[in-house]
């Protein structure tokens, strides 16, 4: 497995002139390889966007360095290096360059001077990938937010990018949008390996990660799979984490007596262990 | 809310108008604001009604939209139509009413005008009727492309218009919502004098501008982070693509301008 990206020893201060000031980001180091999905959780001011500032090069860091595709991050290959990150933004509004759907994905093809008969084909097929080839012409105020953030998400892919950025991208949607937006995504990773990273506060969406990154007031609190960093349970709590429906579902489950074996991630491992808990007496 | 703009009025169809490039259309709407002023006498107004009429045929829209187009500027009409009835002062009196009088050649004139005005009013419509204002936004580029020789920033500009264009619906979106949220806080904005009115304004044009201003700035850096700098090095996904059409329409043009210079008196 390749090096995708990573994060060497990163701290960021919004006020590097004032001594002592808080860090947004401190002393933060990560790795991430290819065709994983990581997610990084954290409530609001945990440092979670100042990160995707700094991998998308908006910001620098004053200490430590920024690895994309084992380059050290800098003004020079700055623009090259945006070639090779798609991202996806919070509000499906605000991200919609184009007059129209074809309009929207092309524009980054449109920005680093792909000629024009490439673009077309690649305008169709990442349109394709996200199920959105029948609204070509379609205007933005026509489509739902879920459909906005799909555009969006084609507008990346067309740059045949190696990691996938969502900046909270869910975040706005409606439940449908929602799941619409993440079954694009998980339908993308089973087609081509895509290497995804999911900035979220949404824990449903970070269980669906092969690796959590747990942000706590600039630090790396905790990194891990799904089941490591939601066994910490309570702690997560604390730091203003919302446990998915059912972990908080089974610990109401014991606290009543109920004989459950383990913690439980999502609602099948639950149910199956509710139906089968009588049998292991 | 939306039917009312003047941009969204584009009716999208299938017409030899249509069909034709932004670039020609937009030469040819510009050369016949000036050609127009060629007319002089009866013959020449008429023919510019005819070939006006002819090119509304050939767009297929419905009059309906032609006249809606018109209605801002029936004040105008009516007044210019007005101002050259009663200030002429030459030919035969045709009515006279006390010191009141109007003459035969101030009523030419003033039909003369009032043709000049419907012709480029119908015109300039069908422009914008037949073309989409991305098509404009394109067209205008390209035919402007010639001024970045003395520093003109086209490509910002026409991005700007493209831009403006497509949050027009997401800004009057907003506004809605803003206007029903300050109305549920009990805001009038329909009732009251003048000076009230003005002031119910103010508490809906503040979130709006905060909210715009929030918009331009993530706007610019999914731009950014999309690769977006400047116009140098880029490609366009639209190619504008000049045919026969356009080649006649301008050389029709040209014949209209040669007739009525030989028309004219």
């Amino acid at each position: 497995m390749s090096e995708i990206l990573s994060f060497n020893n990163v701290s960021f201060s919004y006020t590097p002139e004032v001594k002592d000031a808080r860090k947004a980001v401190q002393n933060v180091s990560f790795t991430i390889n290819e065709g994983e999905w990581i997610s990084i959780v954290g409530h609001n001011g945990s440092g979670k966007s100042t990160m995707v500032k700094i991998i998308s090069g908006l910001l620098f860091p004053q200490e430590g360095e920024v690895h994309v595709m084992k380059n050290v991050l800098t003004e020079e290959n700055l623009w090259e290096t945006r070639t090779q990150i798609g991202m996806v933004f919070q509000n499906p509004d605000n991200q919609f360059v184009g007059a129209t759907v074809q309009d929207d994905v092309a524009f980054a093809l449109e920005n680093n001077g792909v000629p024009h008969e490439e673009m077309v084909k690649r305008v169709h097929t990442s349109l394709k990938q996200v199920n959105m080839d029948s609204f070509l012409n379609h205007e933005p105020h026509h489509l739902s937010g879920g459909q906005k953030q799909r555009v969006a998400i084609a507008g990346a892919l067309a740059m045949r990018p190696k990691i996938l950025i969502l900046d909270e991208a869910t975040a706005m949607l409606d439940p449908q949008g929602r799941a619409e937006v993440l079954n694009t995504v998980q339908e993308l990773r089973e087609e081509t390996r895509l290497t995804v990273l999911s900035i979220t506060h949404d824990v449903e969406e970070a269980l669906l990660a092969d690796r959590i990154l747990f942000m706590n007031d600039g630090k790396k609190y905790a990194e891990g799979s799904p089941q490591e960093v939601f066994s910490l349970g309570d702690k997560l709590v604390e730091f203003g984490l919302e446990l998915p429906f059912a972990m908080r579902m089974t610990k109401l489950l014991k606290a009543n007596g109920v004989s459950l074996i383990g913690e439980h991630m999502t609602e099948e491992e639950l149910v199956n262990d509710l139906w089968t808990s009588n049998f292991n007496k | 809310m939306m039917e009312k703009m003047i941009f969204g009025r584009y009716i999208p169809g299938d017409s030899f108008v249509h069909r034709l490039d932004p670039r020609s259309k937009l030469v040819f709407v510009f050369a016949f604001i000036i050609i127009v002023f060629l007319a002089n006498n009866t013959i020449t107004y008429g023919l510019l009604l005819a070939f006006t009429l002819f090119i509304i045929l050939l767009s297929r829209i419905r009059l309906y939209f032609l006249i809606n187009g018109l209605k801002p500027v029936l004040i105008l009409l009516v007044f210019t139509f007005l101002i050259h009835i009663i200030f002429t002062r030459e030919g035969n009196i045709v009515f006279e009413l006390g010191f009141f009088k109007i003459y035969e050649e101030g009523v030419r004139q003033g039909i003369y005008i009032s043709i000049r005005f419907v012709v480029l009013v119908f015109v300039t419509s069908v422009l914008t009727l037949t073309t989409s204002p991305i098509s404009i936004t394109d067209g205008i580029e390209v035919l402007l492309n010639p001024l970045k020789k003395v520093k003109l920033p086209v490509h910002e500009l026409a991005l700007m218009m493209s831009i403006a264009l497509r949050f027009i619906p997401t800004l009057m979106d907003e506004t809605d919502k803003i206007m029903k949220a300050q109305m549920a806080r009990g805001s009038d904005l329909s009732a009251g004098p003048l000076k009230d009115r003005i002031k119910a304004v103010v508490p809906l044009l503040v979130p709006l501008f905060v909210s715009a201003f929030k918009r331009a700035e993530d706007l610019a850096t999914a731009m950014e982070v999309r690769g977006y700098r400047g116009g140098e090095g880029r490609t366009r996904y639209r190619k504008l693509k000049w045919d026969w059409r356009d080649s006649i329409s301008l050389v029709v043009l040209i014949a209209l301008a040669a007739l009525l210079i030989y028309l004219r008196t």
